[in-house]
Protein backbone atom coordinates (compact mmCIF):
# COMPACT_ATOMS: atom_id res chain seq x y z
CA UNK A 1 0.00 0.00 0.00
CA UNK A 2 2.76 2.82 0.94
CA UNK A 3 4.82 1.38 -1.70
CA UNK A 4 2.21 1.72 -3.95
CA UNK A 5 1.54 5.54 -3.26
CA UNK A 6 4.45 6.76 -2.98
CA UNK A 7 5.19 5.64 -6.89
CA UNK A 8 2.18 7.20 -7.79
CA UNK A 9 2.85 10.03 -5.99
CA UNK A 10 6.21 10.49 -7.44
CA UNK A 11 4.80 9.92 -10.89
CA UNK A 12 1.91 12.07 -10.28
CA UNK A 13 4.40 14.91 -9.37
CA UNK A 14 6.62 14.11 -12.56
CA UNK A 15 3.28 14.74 -14.43
CA UNK A 16 2.68 18.53 -12.70
CA UNK A 17 5.62 19.88 -13.77
CA UNK A 18 5.16 18.48 -17.23
CA UNK A 19 3.50 21.78 -18.02
CA UNK A 20 5.66 24.29 -15.75
CA UNK A 21 7.17 23.83 -19.45
CA UNK A 22 4.78 25.78 -20.98
CA UNK A 23 4.40 28.53 -17.78
CA UNK A 24 8.11 28.94 -18.87
CA UNK A 25 8.22 29.06 -22.91
CA UNK A 26 4.30 29.68 -23.88
CA UNK A 27 3.69 31.82 -26.61
CA UNK A 28 1.23 34.11 -25.50
CA UNK A 29 -0.22 34.62 -21.41
CA UNK A 30 -3.08 32.24 -22.55
CA UNK A 31 -1.15 29.20 -22.66
CA UNK A 32 0.42 30.26 -19.47
CA UNK A 33 -2.75 30.38 -17.68
CA UNK A 34 -3.73 27.38 -19.22
CA UNK A 35 -1.03 25.29 -18.00
CA UNK A 36 -1.22 26.57 -14.52
CA UNK A 37 -5.26 25.97 -14.43
CA UNK A 38 -4.17 22.08 -15.96
CA UNK A 39 -1.06 21.85 -12.55
CA UNK A 40 -3.72 23.10 -10.06
CA UNK A 41 -6.35 20.58 -11.02
CA UNK A 42 -3.83 17.70 -11.08
CA UNK A 43 -2.57 19.14 -7.84
CA UNK A 44 -6.22 17.80 -6.44
CA UNK A 45 -5.08 14.44 -6.99
CA UNK A 46 -2.17 15.20 -5.04
CA UNK A 47 -3.51 16.31 -2.26
CA UNK A 48 -5.70 13.35 -1.32
CA UNK A 49 -2.95 10.88 -2.37
CA UNK A 50 -0.70 12.69 0.33
CA UNK A 51 -3.76 12.45 2.72
CA UNK A 52 -3.63 8.45 2.14
CA UNK A 53 -0.06 8.21 2.83
CA UNK A 54 -0.41 10.45 6.17
CA UNK A 55 -3.28 8.35 7.23
CA UNK A 56 -5.30 11.75 7.72
CA UNK A 57 -7.51 11.53 4.82
CA UNK A 58 -10.54 13.54 6.24
CA UNK A 59 -8.74 16.69 6.67
CA UNK A 60 -6.86 16.10 3.53
CA UNK A 61 -10.01 16.06 1.33
CA UNK A 62 -11.32 19.18 2.82
CA UNK A 63 -8.04 21.31 1.57
CA UNK A 64 -8.58 19.50 -1.64
CA UNK A 65 -11.98 20.40 -1.90
CA UNK A 66 -11.01 24.20 -1.22
CA UNK A 67 -8.02 24.11 -3.52
CA UNK A 68 -10.82 22.82 -6.23
CA UNK A 69 -12.56 25.83 -5.62
CA UNK A 70 -10.28 28.50 -5.55
CA UNK A 71 -8.23 26.86 -8.92
CA UNK A 72 -12.28 27.56 -10.39
CA UNK A 73 -12.51 31.21 -8.93
CA UNK A 74 -8.72 31.96 -10.57
CA UNK A 75 -10.02 30.44 -13.62
CA UNK A 76 -13.20 32.49 -14.07
CA UNK A 77 -11.52 35.54 -12.55
CA UNK A 78 -8.91 35.46 -14.90
CA UNK A 79 -11.13 34.38 -17.91
CA UNK A 80 -13.02 37.36 -16.93
CA UNK A 81 -10.26 40.25 -16.80
CA UNK A 82 -9.01 39.06 -20.62
CA UNK A 83 -12.71 39.18 -21.50
CA UNK A 84 -12.18 42.99 -22.96
CA UNK A 85 -10.22 44.26 -25.41
CA UNK A 86 -6.78 45.04 -25.11
CA UNK A 87 -7.22 48.91 -25.52
CA UNK A 88 -10.43 49.15 -23.30
CA UNK A 89 -8.24 46.87 -20.81
CA UNK A 90 -5.31 49.37 -20.17
CA UNK A 91 -7.82 52.66 -20.10
CA UNK A 92 -9.67 50.96 -17.43
CA UNK A 93 -6.53 50.26 -15.55
CA UNK B 1 -11.62 -10.87 -0.32
CA UNK B 2 -14.22 -7.72 -1.01
CA UNK B 3 -11.62 -5.48 0.71
CA UNK B 4 -8.98 -6.94 -1.86
CA UNK B 5 -11.24 -7.02 -4.79
CA UNK B 6 -11.81 -2.95 -4.05
CA UNK B 7 -8.37 -2.09 -3.74
CA UNK B 8 -7.49 -3.90 -7.11
CA UNK B 9 -10.42 -1.99 -8.80
CA UNK B 10 -9.02 1.26 -7.01
CA UNK B 11 -5.64 0.87 -8.03
CA UNK B 12 -6.24 -0.01 -11.39
CA UNK B 13 -8.60 3.35 -11.66
CA UNK B 14 -5.70 5.44 -10.21
CA UNK B 15 -3.31 3.88 -12.97
CA UNK B 16 -5.36 4.84 -15.94
CA UNK B 17 -6.47 8.04 -14.06
CA UNK B 18 -2.38 8.63 -13.97
CA UNK B 19 -1.77 7.19 -17.82
CA UNK B 20 -4.71 9.96 -19.32
CA UNK B 21 -3.07 12.66 -17.10
CA UNK B 22 0.03 11.84 -18.56
CA UNK B 23 -1.36 12.21 -22.25
CA UNK B 24 -2.58 15.38 -21.27
CA UNK B 25 0.09 16.76 -20.02
CA UNK B 26 1.96 15.78 -22.99
CA UNK B 27 -0.53 17.52 -24.81
CA UNK B 28 -0.03 20.54 -23.08
CA UNK B 29 3.53 19.91 -24.26
CA UNK B 30 3.35 19.22 -28.19
CA UNK B 31 0.24 20.11 -29.91
CA UNK B 32 0.87 23.69 -32.06
CA UNK B 33 -1.67 26.57 -30.58
CA UNK B 34 -3.47 27.40 -27.84
CA UNK B 35 -6.95 25.87 -28.84
CA UNK B 36 -6.10 22.48 -29.35
CA UNK B 37 -3.58 22.85 -26.23
CA UNK B 38 -6.70 24.04 -24.15
CA UNK B 39 -9.24 20.66 -25.70
CA UNK B 40 -5.60 18.51 -24.22
CA UNK B 41 -6.47 20.07 -20.80
CA UNK B 42 -10.02 20.60 -20.81
CA UNK B 43 -10.81 16.42 -22.23
CA UNK B 44 -8.08 14.46 -21.18
CA UNK B 45 -6.95 15.93 -18.12
CA UNK B 46 -10.60 15.67 -16.42
CA UNK B 47 -11.01 12.50 -17.51
CA UNK B 48 -7.85 11.69 -15.59
CA UNK B 49 -8.48 13.63 -12.55
CA UNK B 50 -12.07 11.98 -12.64
CA UNK B 51 -10.60 8.52 -12.70
CA UNK B 52 -7.61 9.48 -10.27
CA UNK B 53 -10.53 10.06 -7.70
CA UNK B 54 -13.29 7.50 -8.43
CA UNK B 55 -9.78 5.02 -7.86
CA UNK B 56 -9.08 6.61 -4.30
CA UNK B 57 -12.95 6.34 -3.56
CA UNK B 58 -12.49 2.72 -3.77
CA UNK B 59 -9.37 2.85 -1.81
CA UNK B 60 -10.94 5.18 1.49
CA UNK B 61 -13.97 3.08 1.25
CA UNK B 62 -17.46 4.66 1.64
CA UNK B 63 -17.62 6.06 4.33
CA UNK B 64 -18.01 9.99 4.88
CA UNK B 65 -14.82 11.02 3.72
CA UNK B 66 -15.12 8.86 0.48
CA UNK B 67 -18.86 10.40 -0.07
CA UNK B 68 -16.63 13.52 0.54
CA UNK B 69 -14.31 12.74 -2.15
CA UNK B 70 -17.63 11.85 -4.68
CA UNK B 71 -18.68 15.61 -4.15
CA UNK B 72 -15.20 16.79 -5.26
CA UNK B 73 -15.53 14.31 -8.34
CA UNK B 74 -18.37 16.00 -9.45
CA UNK B 75 -17.11 19.66 -8.71
CA UNK B 76 -14.65 18.90 -10.91
CA UNK B 77 -16.45 17.65 -13.64
CA UNK B 78 -18.58 20.47 -13.34
CA UNK B 79 -15.83 23.03 -13.07
CA UNK B 80 -12.61 22.04 -14.64
CA UNK B 81 -14.07 22.19 -19.01
CA UNK B 82 -16.26 25.48 -17.70
CA UNK B 83 -13.00 27.24 -16.29
CA UNK B 84 -11.04 26.19 -19.58
CA UNK B 85 -14.42 26.91 -21.76
CA UNK B 86 -14.22 30.55 -19.96
CA UNK B 87 -10.24 31.29 -20.53
CA UNK B 88 -10.65 29.56 -24.43
CA UNK B 89 -13.29 32.58 -24.86
CA UNK B 90 -11.75 35.35 -23.45
CA UNK B 91 -8.33 34.17 -25.75
CA UNK B 92 -10.98 34.25 -28.80
CA UNK B 93 -12.29 37.78 -27.72
CA UNK B 94 -9.10 39.38 -26.95
CA UNK B 95 -8.32 38.84 -30.46
CA UNK B 96 -6.21 35.55 -30.65
CA UNK B 97 -6.83 33.38 -33.50
CA UNK B 98 -6.60 29.69 -34.20
CA UNK B 99 -3.67 28.15 -36.27
CA UNK B 100 -5.97 26.17 -38.54
CA UNK B 101 -7.41 29.70 -39.54
CA UNK B 102 -4.06 31.29 -40.85
CA UNK B 103 -3.30 28.17 -42.35
CA UNK B 104 -5.75 27.86 -44.59
CA UNK B 105 -5.73 31.61 -45.23
CA UNK B 106 -2.52 30.95 -46.43
CA UNK B 107 -3.53 28.18 -48.59
CA UNK B 108 -6.44 29.99 -50.21
CA UNK B 109 -3.68 32.91 -50.64
CA UNK B 110 -2.01 30.24 -52.79
CA UNK B 111 -4.65 28.86 -54.56
CA UNK B 112 -5.87 33.36 -55.90
CA UNK B 113 -2.50 33.84 -56.47
CA UNK B 114 -2.24 30.27 -59.13
CA UNK B 115 -5.27 31.87 -60.77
Amino acid sequence: MVTLLTVSIVLLVGIILMPFYRVVVGPTVFDRLLAIGAMGAKIIGLIVLFGLLYDRVDMFIDIALAYAVLNFIAGIAVAKYFHKPSERRSRDA
Amino acid sequence: MLESLLQVIGWVLVGIGLLAMFVGSLGLIRLPDFYTRSHAASMVDTTGIILLLLGLVFLIGFSQAGLKLLVGVIFVILSNPVAIHALARAAFRAGLRPLLGEVADRKHRKLEDKE
